[in-house]
């Protein structure tokens, strides 16, 4: 089967960036700052305790040594200690990662359906309000950063016109339902406790906003740009001279085919938004990951930053998987191996 | 176009300039016929032009470094500080004049330095397609490519000391895959070329056919891009700046200026919406402009835009 050969392809690859990915954090981590036991214990400590620690850490061993060394521990999960919270860095980012995970999906939620709702609306009327509405934000969308609008939302919705919370994923007074999945939205429904759901969901509009704002604009213009150039297509008219209704072909025939351009981009407009969450989550007070990873980037907590790259970058090339087989299932020339 | 610059030139010297005046008046043609372009090149032109001379045009170009008035801080916009002062006292309009500089100056060395390198890159990689070395460069690059560009920007500058050089360190770091990806695919689609096939029949040197025939109809994507480009490196600088990454203070940066500012922000406003306004309306600019040039440089006509 060729599809099953597609995907052997494409996840043998992605092992070969994981492995690679994991030599330049190890690089990172290990081989840039210096010396990292001098560092971890701190410029007053004594010698024979860094001696200690370069033993305990293998750093008295050759570099190649080291990786492999490093690369088992990676593999069963055993990331070191942290620096600053003085725990398994394994154990502080189960805590942390539900909350970015939460925030992440509901923004990737919101990109992906508004902007083919936009993005459709605008290629169907064509040169009105709506149209235009969706170029201007296009534009300024790019323009925006999104820690930029995170503080604008903040200022709007915290000082000016507070109909919404926005600070943290809770309200004081709500208490939290029990922890399943980590992620409260989830963990309340499974719990029945709706009073929590709504809370919650109402914590995440804004910050999910801030993040899905730019690309969301961009993909609407790309799915835009791609419907309005499939319109003209032969068997577009083909479909319509056999009187297949319009709503029919807008979905069917002409819906899919234009969603793959945008489909394509989606996949790396969702792990630049894993990255924005960096700085949104810090604005908006959201104890997620990237806080976590932030304070540990502030205090040079090595083990922390590595985990946190390595986290994001399998969650990246997992996204780029899905991506790919979302595109080939949409795509029949790459699902059936034809010439793209 | 003309592949050859240079034999053209030989051949038709006399009306070189001519034709040179008349290139440029059609590309102006081109460009100036989207009216959101010319604003771009107005806005770029006003940002570079304030960058260059913020001292002479900021009203207090002492207020750029060290300076601490405690009697006018915290103050709302008004005559005297169009857009306020921090809470050391120091006029916000010279800050923001004075943080273009870096901006500026890191968008410039970031592209300077990672664009040469992943064109050359790129180029090798797909002349070599099916080569060895084809595998090693491209897969390399989807490594870098494989992380969000902010993130790795951001963990590269952390174990660095923070500041600006290291900032332009780490986003130079991770620009270069970019442009490797982009000549890439042109070069391995130029590489069966007939063009490409003569120079080889001819025995042309790797050099000559890399740089004298490839490169030349590779130029306008790459030129697109980092029009583009500059906008996102100014972007990723003030996103660095403003986890406290790049430019430390007392020097200035308009990421910094955000992040400083939004600690008082219901009642002191100006603090961080001015300098988030700066940063809006320079990636617009250069947005603006780096479509211009997209336009500009487009085989024919385009399609719908």
């Amino acid at each position: 089967m060729k599809l099953r050969s597609y995907i052997f392809k494409r996840l043998l690859l992605s092992l070969f960036v994981l492995i690679g990915l994991s030599m330049v954090i190890f690089v990172i981590s290990r081989v840039v700052p210096g010396d990292p036991a001098r560092m971890a214990l701190g410029p007053r400590a004594p010698q024979f305790a860094v001696e200690a620690m370069r033993q305990d850490m293998h750093l008295d061993k050759p570099l190649v040594a080291q990786y492999l060394y490093w690369v088992k521990g990676v593999a069963v999960w055993d990331l070191g200690e942290s620096l600053t919270t003085r725990r398994p860095v394994t154990k502080d980012v189960q805590d942390f990662l539900p909350a970015t995970l939460e925030l992440a999906l509901v923004a990737a939620f919101l990109v992906v359906t508004l902007s083919i709702l936009f993005g459709t609306l605008a290629a169907r009327y064509r040169d009105k309000w709506i149209d235009t509405l969706v170029r201007v934000f296009s534009y300024t969308g790019v323009a925006v950063p999104s820690f930029v609008l995170a503080v604008l939302f903040l200022l709007l919705f915290g000082y000016i016109w507070p109909v919404i919370p926005v600070l943290g994923r809770l309200s004081p007074h709500v208490l939290p339902p029990p922890t399943i999945t980590g992620l409260i939205t989830v963990d309340s429904l499974l719990s029945g406790n709706l009073t929590a759901f709504w809370d919650a969901l109402k914590h995440l509009i804004v910050p999910a906003f801030a993040l899905a704002m730019g690309p969301l604009f961009q993909e609407a213009r790309i799915v835009r740009t791609a419907m309005t150039d499939n319109m003209g297509k032969d068997y577009l008219a083909a479909a319509k001279g056999y009187g297949i209704p319009n709503r029919v072909i807008m979905t069917k025939y002409l819906l899919k085919p234009s969603l793959i351009p945008a489909v394509s981009v989606m996949g790396l407009d969702i792990a630049s938004l894993m990255s924005n969450a960096f700085l949104v989550e810090v604005i908006f007070n959201w104890p997620g990951i990237s806080r976590y990873g932030m304070n540990a980037m502030l205090r040079k907590d090595l083990n922390s930053i590595s985990a946190v790259i390595i986290i994001f970058g399998l969650i990246f090339v997992i996204v780029n998987i899905l991506v790919d087989f979302v595109v080939a299932y949409l795509d029949p020339r790459i699902r059936l191996g034809g010439k793209t | 176009m003309n592949t050859n610059p240079l034999t053209n030139s030989e051949i038709i010297l006399p009306s070189v300039s001519y034709r040179l005046k008349e290139g440029m008046r059609k590309n102006w043609y081109k460009f100036s016929r989207n009216k959101l372009s010319v604003i771009g090149l107005g806005i770029v032109l006003a940002v570079v032009l304030t960058a260059v001379f913020a001292p002479l045009l900021s009203p207090y170009p002492l207020h750029a470094e060290k300076f601490v008035d405690y009697q006018n801080a915290n103050l709302p916009p008004s005559g005297h500080y169009f857009f306020g002062t921090d809470v050391f006292g120091r006029d916000i309009v010279t800050r923001i004049f004075f943080s273009l500089r870096g901006a500026l100056v890191m968008a410039i060395l970031v592209l300077s330095i990672s664009v040469p390198v992943g064109v050359f890159l790129g180029l090798v990689a797909g002349y070599f397609k099916g080569h060895w070395i084809e595998t090693v460069i491209m897969r390399v690059t989807d490594i870098f490519l494989a992380v969000p560009p902010l993130l790795l920007a951001l963990a590269i500058a952390a174990v660095l000391e923070p500041n600006l050089t290291n900032a332009m360190i780490a986003v130079t770091i991770m620009w270069w895959p970019w442009y490797t990806r982009l000549v890439y695919g042109m070069a391995s689609s130029f590489k069966n070329e007939y063009f490409v096939i003569g120079a080889e029949l001819i025995g042309a040197s790797k050099g000559h056919i890399l740089f004298r025939e490839i490169l030349p109809n590779c130029l306008s994507p790459i030129f697109t891009k980092m029009a583009l480009d500059v906008g996102w490196v100014i972007l990723i600088g003030a996103s660095l700046s403003f986890v406290g990454l790049g430019e430390q203070p007392p020097t200035p940066a308009l990421g910094q200026m955000v992040a400083d500012g939004s600690r008082y922000m219901p009642d002191s406003w100006w603090m961080t919406i001015f300098p988030s306004l700066a940063i809006v309306i320079i990636i617009l600019g250069f947005n603006l402009l780096g479509d211009g040039v997209r336009d500009m440089l487009a085989k024919g006509e385009k399609g719908n835009e």
